[in-house]
């Protein structure tokens, strides 16, 4: 199989799963927010953690289901870990909204303010890695 | 009925991430290593996914409102301001040190929990010390 045929099939599906909760619930599936109202809504603690149930069972199919094509990284240092936590934690929640807010359904509404978000963390990422590396 | 269809979304995003390895951060940060040997998979996944949710933004157009609810809860903020570039700033530094984002952080509880557990710790962390400060300056 071509290198690309099993992402393009994997976004297609996480499409997939935006649209339907777009026509159905009319809402937007942003992960941060979702991990916020889970954590600090009560009255959408309940959808929040369903959802997020969801993610971790499929998210965990990797292996199982899926063929491992790519070995996970040797385990990183914890404070590498901690701190990359605190920043997309607190970061996301500043700019309201990750990867999947700003990255898949704002791109695809074209709000300008995820086109702006999206472009500023991707190449922020970009440069972090460079740095690092 | 809307928890079940809010279960098989998660189920589905969770499936789409697995699939296209985004839960395995080696194949992101191999994606945000340009310079080194970079592996474009998360460019595919994003085109993916970004045209299947344009076509529903151009369903959404022809529905009056969703179909298990009353009204579309889609955010209106049209402002850039001084936050959204911050905030997309500090989450680029800490998704290129570890290659996790929130979703694929989540499922290396299960993946991967010698890294998820201290990851997902620490984004619950953040995000409870921003929710801390914004309530903190509403008050």
């Amino acid at each position: 199989m071509d290198s690309w045929t099993l992402p393009l099939l994997g976004g297609l599906l996480i499409g997939l799963a935006t649209a339907l909760y777009l026509l159905i619930l009319g809402k937007v599936v942003g992960i941060s927010g979702l991990l916020a109202n889970a954590l600090f809504n009560p009255s959408n603690r309940l959808t929040a953690l369903v959802f997020i149930a969801g993610l971790i069972i499929g998210g965990s199919a990797y292996g199982p289901l899926f063929e491992i094509r790519t070995p996970l990284p040797e385990a990183r240092a914890p404070m590498l870990l901690i701190i990359s936590g605190l920043l997309v934690g607190y970061g996301t929640r500043l700019a309201n909204g990750c990867t999947s807010g700003h990255g898949v359904c704002g791109l695809a509404r074209f709000s300008l303010r995820s086109w702006v978000a999206t472009t500023i963390f991707i190449s922020v990422a970009i440069i972090t890695v460079a740095l690092v590396q | 009925m809307k928890l079940i269809v809010t279960f098989i979304t998660g189920l589905l995003f969770g499936l789409g991430l697995a699939l296209s390895e985004m839960t395995n951060p080696a194949v992101v940060l191999g994606f945000l290593d340009i310079f080194g040997a970079w592996n474009p998979s998360l460019m595919w996944v994003m085109s993916g996914a970004v045209i299947v949710a344009m076509i529903s933004y151009q369903l959404k157009r022809r529905q009056l409102k969703p179909i298990l609810a009353d009204h579309w809860l889609v955010p209106i903020t049209k402002e850039l301001d001084r936050k959204l570039v911050l905030g997309a700033s500090l989450f680029g530094i800490g998704w290129g040190l570890s290659g996790y984002c929130p979703g694929p952080g989540l499922t290396a509880l299960v993946n991967y929990p010698q890294e998820g557990l201290y990851f997902v710790t620490s984004l619950i962390a953040g995000s409870a010390i921003f929710q801390w400060q914004s309530h903190r300056n509403h008050v």
